[in-house]
């Protein structure tokens, strides 16, 4: 439905040769109380950036209540046996550093970058938050006044709406399906069940060390056995929980905010993890539809149409599940064009093949972008925090260039057959109901919600 | 002390064009920008927000490379854009693998010499544009919060003082000929630095340089308007109405110093006294101590990258059972104590380590993470425009780790006066205002 076509650009200069992309030697060692370490080195700064992972993150606890393993790291940084938070937070800028805790679905982590000569008071802070945080009664209570206030606050933000509903619509009663806790929740929430998170879940067993900067790893190896050797515990035992359906046909979640001037739009489907042998076929599917500027969906209903600023398609992986998303803010009165560009665009990639120099030019997106975690030190953690905690085969990152260009158009359309599902989309609408009503209600059937997560209709 | 040392070569073409070239062969990846020595801060009066609408213009098609190509040529070859619109300067940037290297400075200099945008264009970007304001600023809770709220209330001069995201009523009345005057005016090569980091040798990037801009004719001397301010001898205060938040919010702001004076330096390493995270003392105060305020945050935004009039400002969002005068008493008290008291020696010895590594960090900084060499390029680039002086990089941060006690006193008491500085209050319409009688004190 592109209504303009597209000129060319005439004189442009070819690509010389490309470069060889080289990534650093990892060391991976285990430690004496079994924590798994890996270290690269990267010497473009005289810094430093690690993490300290934990395979367990809130919904490994969430049988208790949602959001304990988040509010669990929030307090972990407020004071430990031998520091009382003021002097965390002052010891921390004595050596030039940044810290901070939090946990995901599948993990909780202590984030960390500082200056390369004070390496070993860092990671020894780092190693008294993992094993003796104190978890003072007045940190707890005012960090927990403090959430209730964050909570209350988050429901006013559409993308925070839109990614509530869709997660509930896609997971249902299994935990991804909860994003964040009640106000009622955060209330309840109790030192004593945050302090079992932490003994259960901050063991070196259950954990894993990435460093990336400007270091030798010998060395540093050596500073991670002395900082940490003496650490012990044991991996807590993994909870199962049941596959949530996948749900079927599509359905509309309308979410009213009143006086809303425009209307986020987020749409989703189940798809696969990371481990998964199509994740490299979805990740390219995903950037010829609305992954890159130059995708589909962008210049459709941005460049073309003018109805948004940034319409964006992402593949989101937790541990046991993903699914597959597309988002775009847009003007009140094209909710209905809008969402019929997203579906005719999925469509189009499910019905035709692509054209081969799109694809190549898609190939060289995904393949040149990825290269790009080479070049920073927190880059290359995060690069190498992937490929761990999902446990990647060791040469992913040196074999995921060659595996995008094998791609043929007809492994596209299978995939976009399979993933891009756009009979059992999931699609909410957050905005003021009297403008959005009528044209949501033309693609399912229509739940209306408050902002607060309560349903009106 | 390790010191980071950037190595460089910079030159002018004969056009007017400066040129630096950051040489760094740890990754095969280039990033290339071109920084317009032209922000928000002086686009034409009647014209609110065209500076931000015309860089959006940048990217809808010039001589040889029609609309959506310069998109798709960077894409394709494996490399990210963006663009972005501040007070003083507006950037074009990319990082591509260094085998691309020709065609982004080709595709640079073929928008550098002439724009082709039609109205269709016009009207489609200013679509983008109003999504853009939507979605950023009045969709929002605290949306535009404090940087488009603060400027109309601290400032008198209309350059300094306009919405800069602009009146939806002035994006538009912009037609084609505001563009192409723009244009004209300010994106000549006279008045711009190319800047390539990374994967490039030094010689090789000025030859290429030469090879793509030097044709490109320099323009007339652009004019700039007068951004300076009357002096401010009182307290001013203005009130926003907040729709979506649930917790009254205000934004003070103090009157910084001239750029690369002694007080500037010292006033950063106040800044980061006052406002350095968890350690600095308002967040320390209001958040973990006092536990009036849920957030506090701000500072010094972007210290190198404004010429003209800019302010140091603290956000602050309250707990709705303090009133808006409990909170700013609180704050006054944190000020208040270090004008008095100065701060100590060991204090300012961890300021200094954290203004260091903080240095480094903006150095390295991606923006979002997808833009490698983006901080370097960004200071590179101001320190060319404003000062013609790129080697600043590195000699700069001695200025800051130079600061002595006694001058952040002085500069505290010379600069963090009532009369030098503006407020803003934004409360919740809906939650209402707790009654004054009754409302709690901090403890």
């Amino acid at each position: 439905m592109a209504t303009r076509t597209v000129e060319v650009a005439t004189g442009v200069p070819e690509l010389a040769d490309e470069r060889a992309v080289t990534w650093p030697k990892r060391t991976k060692a285990r430690l004496s109380n079994g924590l798994e370490v890996i270290l690269a080195e990267s010497h473009s700064t005289p810094k430093f950036h690690g993490e300290l992972f934990f395979r367990s993150g809130n919904a490994a606890v969430a049988d208790r209540t949602p959001g304990l393993a988040e509010m669990t790291a929030t307090v972990v940084r407020t004071g430990t046996a031998k520091r009382v938070s003021r002097q965390i937070e002052e010891d921390l800028r004595r050596i030039g550093a940044d810290l901070s805790s939090s946990a995901g679905a599948d993990t909780s982590a202590i984030s960390f970058a500082g200056l390369a000569e004070f390496s070993e008071p860092l990671l020894g802070l780092v190693n008294e938050l993992a094993r003796e945080a104190a978890f003072p009664e007045a940190e707890f209570e005012r960090e927990r006044r403090q959430k209730l206030e964050e909570v209350k606050l988050e429901r006013t933000q559409p993308g925070f709406l839109a990614s509530e509903r869709l997660r509930k619509g896609l997971f249902g009663a299994h935990p991804y399906g909860q994003v964040s806790p009640s106000e009622a929740q955060v209330a309840a929430y109790k030192r004593e069940d945050l302090q079992a998170v932490y003994r259960e879940s901050y063991t070196p067993e259950n954990a894993l060390l990435l460093l990336v900067g400007d270091f030798d790893s010998q060395e540093m190896l050596k500073t991670a056995e002395k900082v940490f050797g003496e650490w012990k515990g044991v991996r807590p035992t993994a909870k199962t929980f049941a596959a949530p359906p996948n749900p079927r046909g599509r359905r509309v979640y309308l979410v009213h905010v009143p006086g809303a001037v425009q209307t986020q739009v987020l749409a989703g489907c189940r798809a696969i993890t990371r481990k998964h042998p199509d994740w490299v076929k979805l990740g390219l599917t995903n950037s010829l539809y609305g992954g890159a500027f130059n995708s589909r969906l962008v210049m459709n209903i941005r460049e073309d149409k003018g109805y948004t600023y940034s319409p964006r398609s992402g593949v989101n992986a937790l541990r046991h599940h993903g699914y597959f998303s597309v988002s775009a803010a847009v003007r009140n009165d094209v909710v209905a064009a809008s969402l019929t560009e997203i579906f005719y665009e999925m469509d189009k990639l499910r019905s035709l093949p692509v054209p081969k120099a799109e694809l190549a030019d898609a190939q060289n997106y995904l393949s040149g972008v990825f290269s790009m975690g080479l070049a920073t030190q927190d880059g290359l953690l995060s690069q190498l925090s992937t490929v761990a905690l999902n446990e990647l085969p060791d040469d992913y990152l040196e074999t995921y260039r060659e595996k995008v260009r094998a791609l043929m158009p007809e492994d596209l359309l299978a995939t976009a057959r399979s993933y891009l599902d756009s009979a059992n989309m999931q699609i909410v609408v957050v905005g003021d109901r009297a403008q959005i009503e009528e044209q949501a209600a033309l693609f399912g059937e229509l739940e209306t919600y408050d902002a607060q997560g309560a349903r009106v209709s | 002390m390790k010191r980071l040392q950037i190595a460089m070569e910079s030159t002018t073409l004969a056009n007017g064009l400066k040129v630096v070239i950051a040489p760094d062969s740890t990754a095969p990846v280039v990033t290339v920008g071109v920084y317009y020595k032209i922000g928000f801060r002086l686009e034409p009066q009647g014209r609110s927000g065209f500076a931000h609408l015309f860089e959006h213009m940048m990217f809808q098609g010039s001589a040889n490379a029609p609309k959506m190509q310069h998109i798709k040529l960077i894409n394709s070859s494996g490399g990210v854009l963006n663009g972005s619109t501040s007070y003083d300067v507006t950037n074009y940037y990319q990082a591509v693998p260094s085998n691309a290297l020709e065609r982004v400075l080709w595709l640079e200099a073929d928008r550098m010499r002439a724009l082709k945008v039609d109205d269709e264009n016009l009207k489609n970007q200013r679509d983008v544009v109003k999504e853009e304001v939507r979605v950023n600023v009045m969709n929002q809770p605290y949306g535009g919060f404090p940087w488009l709220d603060m400027p109309p209330v601290a400032f008198r001069n209309w350059a300094n003082a306009h919405n800069f995201y602009g009146d939806f009523a002035d994006l538009d009345a912009a037609d084609l000929a505001d563009v192409q005057a723009f244009f004209n005016t300010y994106y000549v090569p006279n008045n711009a630095v190319l800047l390539v980091l990374g994967d490039v040798k030094a010689a090789e990037g000025i030859a290429l340089a030469r090879k793509y801009f030097e044709g490109i004719p320099a323009g007339a001397t652009p004019h700039f308007a007068d951004s300076t301010e009357p002096e401010q001898t009182e307290e001013r205060h203005g009130f926003v109405e907040e729709k979506f938040g649930t917790l009254p919010a205000m934004a003070i702001g103090y009157l910084m110093p001239k750029r690369r004076t002694t007080d500037w330096c010292a006033m950063a390493l106040l800044d980061q006294a006052l406002h350095g995270g968890r350690a600095g003392r308002l967040y320390r105060d209001l958040v973990l101590e006092k536990q009036i305020a849920v957030e506090v945050d701000g500072g010094i935004d972007d210290i190198f990258g404004y010429n003209g009039p800019t302010q140091m400002t603290t956000r602050i969002l309250h707990k709705p059972e303090f009133t808006n005068e409990t909170a700013l008493a609180a704050f006054d008290r944190v000020v208040r104590e270090v004008l008095e008291n100065g701060i100590s020696a060991d204090e300012l010895e961890q300021l200094k380590v954290k203004w260091r590594s903080d240095y480094y960090a903006t150095l390295e900084g991606g923006r979002g993470g997808y833009m490698p060499k983006y901080g370097l390029m960004h200071l590179l680039a101001c320190f060319t425009l404003f000062d013609n002086e790129p080697q600043l990089v590195n000699t700069i941060l001695g200025g800051f780790l130079n600061v002595t006690r006694e001058e952040i006193q002085a500069v505290g008491r010379k600069y963090l006066r009532k009369e030098k500085r503006a407020i803003v209050f934004r409360n919740p319409v809906k939650a209402g205002l707790p009654a004054k009688a009754g409302a709690k004190e901090a403890a």
